[in-house]
């Protein structure tokens, strides 16, 4: 087909944050198909606890302090999770690189707790199907947890070669973030699940 | 709005404030498009966009089209190897009391030939057939996120494989499709052929989820300028909102193969009621993901359907907004509806009457649909190919079985008619009806697209005949067999029962239809080999895939359409509006805004890597083996993360900077 | 009209089904559930015919037209657009108004069915087990209670009680022609409450995939005058009739030395195995191994002699026997009525 010009791209930039970078919705894709999946855990935890009267049936309560530690941990890193991303946004690599470094270590120490908190459950997940349900959901978001902060040191390293001074690299940055903000947002429902709606029956 | 408005300042985005240059690497900046001639912009391009040669390069391959090729072929495979369980069981099942297979063959006939069609056929193939037509319906060079895709289909073939090789091995699984506990459970579904089926369900939903991710994000980001909301060929909305329903459906499978295979390798009692659990907890999970999946295989057809009619109508769809709007109700309403294949498990009466009422409800704009495709046909004769008589068949059969998914709604009438043979000629109807024929008439459609030449029209009209009456012999009959009280997923019955007559009959057709297939078959071969050359627009179509050659080059077109109508080609006779600027010596492509479609990026798509298909054996790999130990999950975590970070990683190539 | 043709495909099962045990076809109700049942399932076809007559009418309708073949895609006439728009929009009113009125007729129907069983004065509990059925008795009175298997006799013209449970996998029972199916669930116990108008044999099947034999899972419901269902209740409480003859006795002998007491129960003899069929009065019932060959002394001999050739899989495994002893055995059972 003949062809003509009837708009002109070159002037438009080369990345972009938020919203106007693919990446952005992507990412927002894969928090919406695991939040269905954690949605879905929860909900089959909320089904069997209802079927049963007898719920968390006779299994000793669990320690909620070191889950209570790690909540707090995870609500703390949101600040300068959020700092980081007012640098990416200003593309400063040296305020971002200490940002990822800041991050980096503050995925590893919820981690580190994380460790104590299976063992605080005070059930093993082949007693019964409530030792079953919060291993599984605890153990879901375990999993979500290391691999986001794999994400973040490898991100980090990024950073630190001459890779990571571009626009492009700004971007994962901020993407970043942005899942980060997703890893703490999906915890915070299961903690209560795990550790507080039993005691209100 | 008129083509011009695009480039004025207003419609741009502001600069961006952190043009603080400085701080960054200088922008590379390479030749562009702008006025190049036309041979050597195709020189740029295919240069730049090629698949690099060779067995590795051919294995690095990200072009949309290339993946969706290999998709589209092993999922027609898929299909055969599905059919020709179907043929064998038929097969048993002519006569009563026949000997040919014994039960625990059947049992794998029955249950591979469910995963193959649902997983391993109906949705690969529908999701196929939009990673090749979105990118190019919607006027972008390059699926998003390109890598990813390629993942998937290496991640779909070797879980297909992995199917099959344990079906070679006696190791398939024997459980139904569905697997319910306790029979799939710890106790009862001794070695490993219940773990296969878990596995492999949540390996390859992996990919379905990949693609969707992918698909959303072509369609919400990469549209050409001014293919605005209310511009999307509906083909392309079809698939957007079929995206949707995945990326929500999907993850209650994989949750339910997961608990299943805990249960089964670790001993968690979620299934369980002796220990808490409870088995009904996994049809709940298993249909909150298997209803909607009947979506998602029915609606991309539907999308087929409105991209056919009004090429063969000579008009644009009637009832643009009303078929959107139904796709989004449909998409919606299809997660309100799984308890409708629970109401023989005793249920509360109040809770099942609600469900009744919810599967009703969405007659309602599946039957908008219908009036809307029927009001475009109402203008005068239409034009009568191979694709529009596909089309008619679906008319014709989906129909019917939408007509007897609304007696299987009611739930006293469903109490006789659940897991009997009416349920298998209903869901037949539905999804061959629904979804087969539709994508047998795209196939004639876009075949031309596809390959550059045409299909025998002559051997179409026989194909679709011996389709249309093989069908409708096997599956009909069934209807009667079950209300005479044929359950479904027996190897034999009784002769006293009077059903053998009628099963040959429905043997004959099955025989007739899987024919009908093996002509298709010849027909592609013979139209790859022996075709007429079809030309950019053979069918004087109106969306944007017609408006490049066919079959299109690695780069899809040579500069971006720019699009004013919802039938772009239609509108602009002999000149194409194109936005230029873009980069030729780079993978630049254009990022538009959401809703509007106003250009607002350049950004660059990924090259082809080696690293997706590592990084599927590494996942892959590690899956297997978590079939035989929990630990596989420690030990895979490591090529995992090896292959994942040489996929991300920069290479240094001008798409990885900026 | 439904009347006939109903009449006609339940003649057509009839010519097939001569010396039978009975028959199983949803469109032959012989219950006031299935009955119900039965009218709703022809009201339904009917209706959805009409509409899917009314639908092909309208695909075939532009054939008659004249072609567009010539016609230019985008000058769409809006006035006819406007009159589609019309039509289409009553035929979205019929459609919502005709879902509306099924969803209510189903919601009559289920109020129908539930009120069958409402005053059942007989509870039995079917226990779905890999691939037979146990049938107990319930009484307030413990020397009452009665344990058999498969066959499920009940007084017609009497609505009964069925709790229905699983001990192993899920099941669901279905007798087509006197109700709906329901399922059998580990952990779970369904109510079905089924009413036989005649005396009459009505057959069913496992209705949901429960493993390997899933096909020979059948069960048939025995409907009889009160009178003779009460002979038959009395009849089954008595302990197993003693063996009578040389044969049958050293058939009793051998029963109680092999393998076979570890799964079946006699009543009366120390077998008390609870895993498989009680066989107290196993010659009573018409059928052996669920429904799948009928009840004579060379089916009894085929079935213990190789049970894995005539339902491969099945629980029942082969004990060597010679000919005398096979002989024996059948001896011994056949003579327990």
């Amino acid at each position: 087909m003949n062809q003509r010009p009837a708009a002109d791209l070159s002037g438009l930039p080369t990345f972009g944050h938020g919203p106007r970078s693919p990446t952005w919705w992507g990412t927002l894709g894969f928090m919406a198909l695991e939040g269905t999946g954690f949605a879905l855990a929860a909900g089959a935890y909320l089904y069997l606890a209802t079927l049963w009267p007898n719920w968390r049936l006779s299994a000793p309560e669990p320690n909620h302090w070191p889950g209570t530690i790690v909540t707090l941990l995870l609500i703390v890193s949101l600040v300068p999770n959020h700092i980081l991303n007012g640098y990416a946004k200003q593309c400063a690599i040296v305020p971002v690189r200490i940002g990822m470094v800041v991050m980096s270590l503050l995925g590893l120490a919820p981690l580190i707790v994380r460790w104590f908190e299976f063992l605080a459950l005070n059930i093993y997940w082949d007693t019964n199907a409530y030792g079953s349900m919060i291993w599984i959901l605890l153990g879901l978001h375990t999993t979500h947890l290391i691999t986001d902060v794999g994400d973040t040191i490898v991100l980090t390293v990024l950073m630190f070669t001459h890779h990571g001074y571009s626009g492009r690299r700004f971007g994962d940055v901020g993407d970043n973030v942005f899942y980060w903000d997703f890893v703490v947002l999906t915890w915070i429902p299961i903690y209560l699940l795990i550790y507080w709606v039993p005691r209100l029956g | 709005m008129s083509s011009a408005d695009l480039t004025s300042e207003r419609d741009l985005p502001p600069e961006r404030e952190t043009s603080a240059k400085g701080d960054l690497a200088p922008e590379h900046d390479g030749p562009r498009d702008t006025g190049m001639d036309d041979a050597s912009l195709h020189r740029w391009l295919a240069r730049t966009w090629r698949t690099p040669p060779g067995i590795i390069g051919a294995l690095s391959s990200v072009d949309h089209k290339v993946i969706a090729r290999r998709y589209l072929i092993t999922a027609f495979v898929f299909l055969c190897l599905g059919g020709l369980n179907a043929v064998a069981m038929r097969i048993q099942l002519s006569g009563p009391q026949r000997g040919l297979i014994g039960p625990d063959l059947y049992n794998q006939l029955f249950t591979m030939h469910g995963v193959t069609m649902m997983f391993l056929f109906a949705v690969p193939i529908v999701q196929a057939t939009g990673i090749y037509l979105v990118p190019l319906m919607v006027g972008t060079r390059n699926i998003a996120f390109p890598r990813l895709n390629a993942f998937s289909y290496w991640v779909y073939l070797s879980g297909g494989a992995f199917a099959w090789i344990s079906f070679l091995l006696n190791m398939a699984p024997d459980v139904g499709w569905f697997a319910y506990v306790p029979l799939s459970g710890p106790e009862f579904g001794p070695g490993k052929r219940a773990d296969v089926w878990a596995q492999m369900i949540t390996y390859t939903e992996v990919s379905s989820l990949a693609v969707a991710v992918a698909t959303i994000v072509t369609v919400l980001k990469q549209r050409a300028p001014g293919m605005s909301l209310d511009k999307i060929p509906l083909y392309v909305w079809a698939l957007l909102v079929t995206s949707f329903v995945v990326l929500f459906a999907m993850p209650a499978v994989m949750i339910t193969s997961t608990f299943l295979i805990l249960d089964r390798l670790v001993g968690t009692h979620i299934f369980n009621p002796a220990e808490g659990g409870d088995a009904l907890l996994f049809q709940h999970l298993f249909w909150f993901f298997g209803h909607p999946e009947v979506y998602i295989i029915f609606l991309p057809a539907t999308g087929m359907v409105s991209a056919i009619i009004p090429v063969f109508a000579r008009r644009p769809v009637f009832g643009y907004l009303g078929l959107v709007l139904s796709l989004i109700a449909v998409g919606f309403l299809s997660f309100g509806l799984w308890v409708h294949h629970m109401f023989a498990t005793g249920l509360p009466k109040l809770g099942a009457s609600f469900f009744t009422a919810s599967s009703m409800m969405i007659a309602i704009p599946n039957g908008v649909q219908i009036f809307c495709w029927l009001a475009s046909l109402w203008d005068g004769r239409p034009v009568i190919r191979t694709p529009l008589l596909f089309v008619f068949g679906f008319f014709f059969i989906f129909v019917i079985g939408g007509l007897s998914g609304v007696m299987l709604a009611s739930v006293p009438l469903d109490l006789q008619v659940h897991d009997t043979y009416f349920v298998v000629a209903h869901f037949h109807y539905v999804l061959i009806g629904g979804s087969v024929f539709p994508l047998l008439g795209a196939t004639y459609f876009w075949f031309p697209k596809i390959t550059g030449r045409m299909m025998s029209e002559r051997l179409g009209r026989w194909h679709f005949w011996l389709a249309f009456i093989g069908f409708n012999a096997a599956f009909f009959p069934m209807h009667l067999v079950g209300l005479w009280g044929m359950p479904r997923r027996v190897y034999t019955y009784p002769a006293e029962l009077g059903w053998g007559n009628i099963n040959l009959l429905i043997s004959a057709g099955a025989v007739l239809f899987f024919l009908s297939f093996v002509l298709f078959a010849f027909n592609l071969v013979h139209g790859v080999l022996r075709g007429v050359p079809a030309g950019d627009n053979p069918w004087d179509a109106g969306t944007l895939e017609w408006a490049t050659s066919s079959p299109p080059p690695s780069y899809n077109f040579t500069r971006i359409p720019v699009v004013t109508n919802v039938e772009p080609l239609w509108a602009e006779r002999g000149t194409l509006p194109v936005a230029t600027g873009l980069r030729v010596d780079a993978r630049e492509l254009l990022i538009s805004t959401v809703a509007e479609a106003h250009p607002d990026i350049r950004e660059k798509s990924a090259t082809p890597s080696i690293w997706p298909l590592l990084a599927a054996i590494a996942v892959g790999g590690t899956f297997l083996y978590s079939i035989f130990t929990p630990w596989a999950i420690v030990w895979g975590a490591a090529p995992i993360a090896i292959t994942l970070i040489g996929w991300f990683w920069p290479k240094g190539d001008p798409e990885d900077e900026e | 009209m439904k009347r006939i043709l109903s009449m006609a495909f339940a003649s057509a099962g009839a010519l097939s089904l001569q010396g039978c045990a009975g028959l199983q076809s949803a469109l032959d109700p012989k219950g006031p559930a299935a009955s119900e049942l039965a009218w709703l399932i022809w009201f339904f076809t009917g209706l959805c015919a009409v509409v899917w007559v009314l639908v092909m009418i309208a695909l075939a309708a532009p054939l008659t037209m004249r072609s567009r073949a010539q016609a230019e895609p985008l000058a769409i006439d809006p006035g006819a657009d406007g009159r589609k728009l019309r039509v289409v929009m009553t035929a979205v009113g019929v459609t919502a108004v005709i879902l509306v009125g099924l969803t209510l007729l189903s919601f009559f129907a289920n109020r129908t069915l539930a009120a069958i069983g409402s005053d059942a004065a007989l509870t039995i509990r079917v226990t779905g087990h890999q691939w037979w059925w146990e049938v107990r008795y319930e009484n307030a009175m413990p020397s009452r209670i009665l344990t058999t298997a498969n066959e499920i006799h009940i007084p017609s013209g009497e609505p009964v009680r069925l709790l229905l449970t699983s001990t192993d996998v899920i099941h669901s029972f279905w007798i087509p022609s006197l109700s709906g199916k329901l399922d059998l669930i580990p952990g779970h116990t369904n109510v079905l409450d089924i009413k036989a108008d005649k005396p009459g044999v009505y057959r069913g099947q496992c209705a949901e995939f429960c493993g390997v034999q899933h096909a020979n899972m059948g069960t048939f419901i025995i409907a009889e005058p009160r009178a003779k269902f009460d002979t038959w209740w009395n009849d089954q409480l008595r302990p197993a009739a003693d063996p009578t003859g040389d044969e049958a006795k050293a058939g009793e002998d051998l029963f109680q030395r092999r393998p076979c007491v570890m799964c079946h129960r006699i009543g009366g003899t120390p077998a008390g195995g609870t895993v498989a069929p009680d066989l107290t009065h196993i010659a009573s019932r018409q059928t052996l191994a669920a429904g799948t060959l009928t009840m004579s002394r060379g089916n009894l001999a085929a079935w213990i002699a190789d049970p894995q050739s005539i339902k491969p899989g099945s629980h029942m495994p082969v004990v060597e026997l010679n000919g005398d002893e096979l002989n024996a055995i059948v001896a011994y059972l056949e003579g327990l009525k």
